[in-house]
Parts: C-alpha cells; sequence; structure tokens
C-alpha cells in the first residue's frame, strides 16, 4: 500500500481495522463539493477499479468502485446496453476529475429516466465493502432477484462514503433502445408545464423522461424500436391533443437529455439546489422561492434551482414534503449550512443509530451528511 | 403445535406467567374487541400459509390507528414483550408466525385508500388494503400497481413492503422495493415516523430502502404511498414448446441477451406441464419437456415486432411448437396452467415442498440437470415450475408424510437445492422470504460477518430484539438446516390463492 491508497479489500481492512485517523474517502474526486466540507487525511479508493464479471446474457454487471463511469459505458454500449438509470454527467459540481461507478451509487446520483426506470439505488444488486470499523463484508447478491437478509444496497445508496468503503458492485444493466425521440411543447406556465409532464407520463405510450426548460419548453422522450417510438409519437400527440413545436430524432435527443441531467442550463450559477418534491408542487416551490434560474425534471419532481444568493432558508421553507440538497457553495457556505435535508428528529436519531452501527468511531467522512 | 424440522425462540416464562396483568394492559388502551385472547379465536393466528408450523401467541390486537399501533408498542416496549406483526397472513416462509409469548399485531382493521392522486401518479393507502384492491382502486382511469404476487386478492400492501413481494411481471416492473414512494412506521419503541413521501429518493439515508424487504424485523408500517403505472396498450403472450429443458433455457438466454424483456417470462417442465395440462386443459403440448410462456406488454406497434422476434429465436432453438394468443381469452387460458401448477402438482402427489432459489439466469440449463439428479439420488420425484426470465426457481419436490422416512427424504432433497442454487452465485429466497423457514441455511449464502452488520441494522431498530423473535436470523435454538414450505393435502392454508 502506498500512502493511505489500498489496492485490495484486505489492504482496506487492514487500514481501517488498525487505530487512526478518520479518512474522507476519494475514488474520482467529482462529488467532493457536495457535503459539509471534511477535514480528514484523504483515503484514496481510486486503485480499487476494474471490471470483475460482465455476461451481457445475464444483464449484470460487477466491477471494482472506482471503475470510471465512461469506462463501463463504453463496454455496455458495445453489447447494446446501458445502465437504465442514465447516470447524469458530473460537471455541474464544477470539478475536474472521471466520475466511478462507485461514486455514482454512493450518490444514488441518476438521471432523466429515473422517473420511469428508477433510481441507482433501484439497481444496484450487490455489495462488498469494508465498514469503519475494518470489517470486509457483503450485501444482496449477483441475481436480480434477491430477498434474502436486509437490502444493504439499499442501504449503502447515497450514504456519501459516510457508512462503509466499497470494494466490488454489481449493478443490473438494461438493453439499450434501438432509437430515441423527443417532443417539445410551447407551456405557458410551470403549471401547465407539469400539468403537461403529467399527462404523457400517464399515457400508455410509455414515456421515459418529460423535463421542462423554460427557454425550450416541456421536452418529453420515447425510446424503443424505431417503429414503436414513430408510432408512440403519433398517438401521443393524439392523446395530448398537441402538435410538437419541434422534434429531437435520436442522436439529438440524446444530447438534449445529457445536457438536461446534467443541469447544464446552471452551469453558471453560483449557487445550486436541487430538491426532489411531488411534482405537482412544483409550481407554488418556484413561486415560493423565486430563483434567477431554474429547470425542472422527472415530471416536475425535480428542481434545479440557481442563483447567487444561498437563500437556504427561503429553499427549505418552500418544501411540503421532498427535500432539497445544497449541489454548489463556497466551502464556508458548506460548513455553515445543512447541505442534505435536516430530518425529524426521530428519524435523525435513528440514522445517527445506523451511522454508528457501521462506523462507530465516525472514521468515514465525519460530519459530511450532518 | 410446532413441528420438529424448525424451532422458534422458547417463550419468556415470567411473561407467560403475567398473561392476564398484560391482557388488561392492552384493553386499558383498546376496544375489548380488539383484543382476542380466546384460545379458539386465537387459532386464526397461529401460522400463515407455511401451514406446518403453528404457535398460539399469548394474544392479538386488532388497532384501527396509528395511534393505537403506537400505544400498544410503547406498552410492549415498557413491558418488554414479543411483537409479531402480522397482514393478511399469507407468507410463504413463517413470516408471521407467532411465538407463544408474543402479542399479534393484527393490521386487518388498516383498510382503506386515503387518496389516489393521478396527476403524481401515486396511492396512498393503510397498510391493511390488499395488493389488488389498489389496482382496482385505479383501474377506471386505466392505471395499475405492478407487483402481482400470486396472493394479490388476499395479501395486504403492508405485508408486500414487508416481504418486498415480486410476482410474475416484476422482470419488467420490478418488485415492491422499486415500486414504493414512502410509509409511514411505527417503531419497537413506539415512535411514529414518516419515510419517503410522494417524491422520489430519500434526502439522507435510505431508511424506506431498509424497511421495505426487513420481514417486519424493524417495525410495522401503517400506511403506504406507491406509485402507479398506465395500463399497457396490450399484452399478448406466446407459449413454446421444447423437447429438452437445454432448449428452453437456451431460448430464454437469447431472448434476454437480444434486448427482449418480457413483461413475464415463465417455465415449467414435463411433470408440471402434465399436472396442469390434467388439471385445468390449458392446451398446453403434452410431447415436450418444457414449456415457455412469453408474455410482451405494451405499445401495440412494439409488442407486434417483439412476438416476430421471439418466435424467431425459438424456432432457432427448435421449439416444437408456438403459438401466439389471438385474444384476451386465449392469454389467459396459456396462463391459466401456468397459476394452477402448484393446486395441480398438489393432485398428483399427497404433499409437497414449494423451494424458491434464484440463480444467474445463464446457470439454468446446468442447475435443472442437478436438480434432476438429485431427484433421483433422493428417490423423489420433482416439477419444475419458474420465473425463468429472472432466474427464480420454484422446485416442488413431491413426497407423501405418510410414508416412514419421506419427508425428512424431502427435506434434505431441499436443503440441497438452496445450497445449490448459492453454489451456482444465487440465493436462498428470490420473493418468499427468508422467514423461519430458510432461517438456518443463511450461515450457508452469508459469512459471519455479514451476518453481523446486518444483525446490526436490526439492533439499530430494536435493540431489545423483540419484533418478530425467531425470523430471518439462525438463532441458537436452531434445530434444523431446512428450508421449504410444507403443504400437506389436508391442511392448505389460502387453498383457493393460485400459486406461482
Amino acid at each position: 500500500m502506498d500512502g493511505f491508497r489500498p489496492h485490495s479489500e484486505a489492504e482496506l481492512a487492514q487500514l481501517l481495522s488498525a487505530p487512526g485517523p478518520a479518512f474522507e474517502l476519494r475514488a474520482g474526486g467529482t462529488k467532493r463539493g457536495v457535503g459539509r466540507p471534511v477535514r480528514a487525511p484523504l483515503l484514496d479508493l481510486s486503485a480499487l477499479r476494474g471490471i470483475v464479471d460482465y455476461q451481457p446474457g445475464e444483464l449484470v454487471l460487477t466491477a471494482r468502485p472506482a471503475t470510471p463511469l465512461a469506462e463501463i459505458e463504453t463496454l455496455l454500449e458495445a453489447q447494446q446496453q446501458r445502465l437504465a438509470f442514465e447516470p447524469p454527467d458530473a460537471a455541474v459540481l464544477g470539478s475536474a476529475g472521471q466520475q466511478t461507478l462507485g461514486g455514482v451509487l454512493m450518490a444514488n446520483s441518476s438521471g432523466s429516466r429515473r422517473v420511469t426506470a428508477g433510481a441507482a439505488r433501484d439497481h444496484f444488486l450487490g455489495l462488498r465493502a469494508v465498514n469503519g470499523r475494518g470489517e470486509p463484508f457483503g450485501g444482496g447478491g449477483r441475481v436480480v432477484k434477491n430477498v434474502t437478509g436486509f437490502d444493504l444496497p439499499k442501504a449503502l445508496a447515497g450514504s456519501w462514503g459516510t457508512l462503509a468503503a466499497l470494494t466490488e458492485v454489481t449493478v443490473r444493466v438494461v438493453p439499450a433502445a434501438e432509437t430515441e425521440s423527443t417532443l417539445l411543447f410551447d407551456a405557458a406556465s410551470v403549471d401547465a408545464a407539469v400539468n403537461l409532464c403529467s399527462r404523457a407520463l400517464g399515457s400508455m405510450f410509455e414515456v421515459s423522461c418529460a423535463a421542462f426548460l423554460p427557454d425550450r419548453g416541456v421536452a418529453v422522450r420515447l425510446e424503443g424500436l424505431r417503429s414503436s417510438v414513430q408510432s408512440r409519437s403519433t398517438g401521443l400527440l393524439a392523446a395530448l391533443g398537441r402538435s410538437a413545436q419541434a422534434v429531437l430524432q435520436a442522436k439529438d435527443s440524446w444530447q438534449l437529455w445529457r445536457r438536461i441531467a446534467g443541469a447544464e442550463a446552471l452551469t453558471g450559477c453560483r449557487v445550486i439546489w436541487r430538491l426532489a418534491v411531488p411534482p405537482r408542487q412544483a409550481a407554488r416551490i418556484l413561486d415560493d422561492i423565486a430563483p434567477d434560474v431554474f429547470q425542472l425534471d422527472w415530471g416536475g419532481g425535480l428542481i434545479w434551482l440557481g442563483s447567487a444568493q444561498l437563500d437556504a432558508q427561503r429553499v427549505r421553507g418552500a418544501l411540503r414534503g421532498g427535500h432539497a440538497t445544497l449541489i454548489r457553495a463556497t466551502e464556508a457556505e458548506r460548513s455553515a449550512n445543512a447541505v442534505f435535508e435536516p430530518q425529524a428528529p426521530a428519524i435523525a436519531a435513528l440514522a445517527a443509530r445506523f451511522k454508528a452501527a457501521f462506523d462507530p468511531d465516525d472514521r468515514l467522512n465525519p460530519g459530511r451528511m450532518s | 403445535m410446532l413441528s420438529r424440522m424448525i424451532c422458534l425462540p422458547p417463550p419468556d416464562a415470567a411473561i407467560l406467567a403475567r398473561k392476564a396483568k398484560i391482557l388488561s394492559g392492552l384493553r386499558a388502551m383498546l376496544d375489548a374487541a380488539d383484543v382476542i385472547d380466546d384460545e379458539l379465536l386465537l387459532r386464526a393466528y397461529e401460522t400463515d400459509a407455511l401451514t406446518a408450523y403453528r404457535q398460539r401467541p399469548l394474544a392479538v390486537v386488532l388497532p384501527h390507528t396509528t395511534a393505537e399501533v403506537a400505544a400498544v408498542l410503547r406498552y410492549a416496549h415498557r413491558e418488554g414483550l414479543n411483537i409479531v406483526p402480522r397482514g393478511a397472513g399469507t407468507s410463504l416462509s413463517g413470516g408471521a408466525v407467532p411465538t407463544a409469548d408474543a402479542i399479534v399485531v393484527g393490521m386487518g382493521r388498516f383498510n382503506r385508500i386515503l387518496e389516489i392522486d393521478y396527476e403524481d401518479r401515486c396511492v396512498v393507502a393503510q397498510s391493511g388494503v390488499t395488493n389488488l384492491a389498489i389496482s382496482q382502486a385505479v383501474a377506471e382511469r386505466n392505471f395499475f400497481y405492478a407487483p402481482d404476487p400470486s396472493s394479490q386478492i388476499a395479501c395486504t400492501i403492508g405485508g408486500n413492503v414487508a416481504e418486498n413481494s415480486g410476482g410474475v411481471h416484476c422482470l419488467k416492473y420490478g418488485l415492491t422495493t422499486h415500486n414504493v414512494l414512502g410509509v409511514e412506521l411505527v417503531t419497537p419503541q413506539g415512535e411514529i415516523l414518516r419515510l419517503g413521501g410522494r417524491h422520489l429518493d430519500a434526502g439522507h439515508y435510505d431508511l424506506l430502502g431498509l424497511i421495505t424487504g426487513s420481514e417486519g424485523l424493524l417495525g410495522i408500517v401503517t400506511e403506504v404511498t406507491v406509485r402507479i403505472l398506465p395500463k399497457p396498450q396490450t399484452a399478448r403472450a406466446v407459449l413454446i414448446g421444447f423437447a429438452t429443458a437445454e432448449g428452453a433455457s437456451a431460448c430464454v438466454a437469447d431472448v434476454i441477451a437480444a434486448g427482449i424483456i418480457p413483461a413475464g417470462l415463465e417455465m415449467m417442465d414435463g411433470p408440471a406441464i402434465r399436472a396442469a395440462e390434467d388439471f385445468v386443459h390449458a392446451g398446453y403440448p403434452l410431447d415436450v419437456d418444457a414449456v415457455l410462456i412469453v408474455e410482451l406488454d405494451g405499445p401495440r406497434a412494439e409488442v407486434e415486432e417483439l412476438i416476430g422476434r421471439v418466435t424467431g429465436i425459438a424456432g432457432r432453438h427448435g421449439a416444437t411448437c408456438c403459438r401466439v394468443s389471438a385474444d384476451e381469452a386465449e392469454r389467459l387460458r396459456f396462463w391459466a396452467g401456468r397459476k394452477a401448477a402448484f393446486p395441480a402438482v398438489g393432485r398428483i402427489s399427497p404433499d409437497y415442498l414449494c423451494m424458491d432459489g434464484s440463480i444467474p439466469r445463464h446457470r439454468l440449463a446446468p442447475v435443472l440437470r442437478a436438480i434432476t439428479e438429485l431427484s433421483r439420488r433422493h428417490g423423489l420425484r420433482v416439477a419444475n415450475v419458474f420465473h425463468a426470465g429472472d432466474g427464480n426457481l420454484h422446485p416442488l419436490i413431491l413426497y407423501d408424510a405418510n410414508r416412514p422416512g419421506e419427508l425428512e427424504r424431502a427435506e434434505a432433497f431441499g436443503a440441497d437445492i438452496l445450497r445449490l442454487c448459492v453454489d451456482a452465485g444465487g440465493v436462498l429466497t428470490g420473493e418468499h422470504g427468508v422467514g423461519i423457514e430458510k432461517r438456518d441455511l443463511m450461515t450457508y449464502q452469508f459469512g459471519p460477518t455479514d451476518l453481523t452488520v446486518q444483525h446490526r441494522i436490526k439492533h439499530v431498530f430494536d435493540p431489545q430484539v423483540r419484533f418478530n423473535p425467531g425470523k430471518v436470523f439462525p438463532t441458537l435454538s436452531r434445530c434444523s438446516e431446512q428450508g421449504r414450505e410444507h403443504v400437506h393435502s389436508a391442511s392448505v392454508r389460502h387453498a383457493g390463492l393460485p400459486r406461482f
């Protein structure tokens, strides 16, 4: 082992089972700007990389967690497969580097298809990891259908490296769509936009994504077989009683959704928030907050806000259910404000005990989610 | 009386001795009619769908409100009493089997759908609402709730959350965990928590994901918010016969590899086909050793094209017959045999054990061969009926409990099958849960540290370890290494429910 850079699960376990400092966990490093700043030496996990097993016919892939996402996407593409949850580009987080599969899972980071195909956590089948006690353990499995014991992949997805360091992950993959198409519609208001998204997602035409960009209008995505996408577009337009302002095909459509999921419209903003809300509340929440820049995804269930000011009280005060995460802010602002949604006291107490079950001495990303 | 095969933790004599005091404590917080201690009435709660295991609880309470559930749990926490949560009692793994010193909390009175929200595409229901009732409530607007466990006319949505229930359509639509947005949970300490809601994803640790599939070990769910989906425009099924199980298995692999995700992809072997055909006359071919039922749903244009691709793949794997459902009646007829397969097997054998292992799909053919070999070695017949698309096996081991030694042989055979599944890279249970049934095989799949990590999670929620005692984790009272649903023709509970 060179410095704090383990090359295997055994080395990682040895490091964490011996008395020592707390660590900031890092592999690709693209998500370091999310969460309260961690003031601890780096534990560099980037050596834990490489594909362990991939059999396309099985629709399952096992890899070490620091494998770059791009490498996995290239591998899948060659077999006409993909990750259903379409992890977004990390560029909006403003950091260089390559995001890794493990990082995506630890952040439960999902793209626009999340609203219909599920989140990263829904495709996370199994894991091996080392907890803060230095114990290597496994959970879940390598099969798609499994109810044996507690669902540890779900417990770790979205835990931002505060419970355990992953050493191996298994994810479900799906066949890639033959083609895709995006219909664009004008919308007079946020309410009208969300309503249109709801009608599209509630139709029988298997819409996979629905978003609202104030400068482009409502975008509705159809994916699948060529013949099917065509006939579903026709059917959807008839059901909505609308004609599309524009239609993007194949690569153009894909690129638009890449930009939406990556919240490219907000890259110039000093402060960025990401809100998961009940879709029909989106218009009221935006009225209450009045941000400089915004976009909606997940049919209105995901609000991206960009502004010059932090406005933490105004943002969190506007929520009635759901949660707000501070995605971009200065280190000082992230030190002084909760980055993740504060929890009800009883749940916070439970979460603290949950953290302690994995990491009683607070050695993994201390304070990051507090 | 409990079977000799699996032991529950012995009752706490001090609790049994305080029975009268405990009953009056419970009656102080609930209506008299909602606290049951009559021995005859308690019999209804002594088992679930794993009927070989029976144990009368100390008492049963039937609360009406979340506040009542919380009051009961606070009282139990203070008094150190064991709690067994219960939905409709359709668990196939003994998840709702009580201990003698436990209070069963029956959720049957939580039977109201609270809200249907078509705009945000979700339903809020009390946890005792049945799975099917949710789909029925939204059918008028052409929506449905996707997970469809075979017991869906009886099983409750709260029980589905506890077991992370699947069904024949989870290949495409996912399990319960993929379709639950939020729950109201009462902890073992009697605290009321809301996890999730009508939004997507957790803002902190995913405790909702952890609760789902936790088999009643972490608390009682009183309310559930699920997402609902628009019904597919059309659904059609293809019935394909093969001379060998190998041919059928290879066809399954190629359908998946071709990028097709059928709504359902089911397989039956020769013995299961013949039993089902004798029973319901679904029109299955009898000169084959395996049939596949491939259901495709979605937009009409897509389904048409996929049917062409599936029949093409079947032909290349030497299918001896291939029929596409011409109408809804024929589609349902194809399914009738599959859905009746368990009771059909019950007609050709006095008893059977149902296993529930899950394996990687590419191991289907070798695992089936190994099961056939085990069948020879144990001298017992086996019929295979399963969710081939997601590798979830349901081998049915046929035996006669009245013949000395046969039950023991069937048990040994069943445990061998589950070990075979784990050895093939799979798991002990794909959808029925561990319960008491597979509890003692957990050490075969998980190492000591894996289980310690899970134990600690249990303790986070339930430090006194009083919730659903004796389930999921091997205990010191372990007295066997078996794992199965034991069904005797004379004692099948919920006999009218289809099983698949």
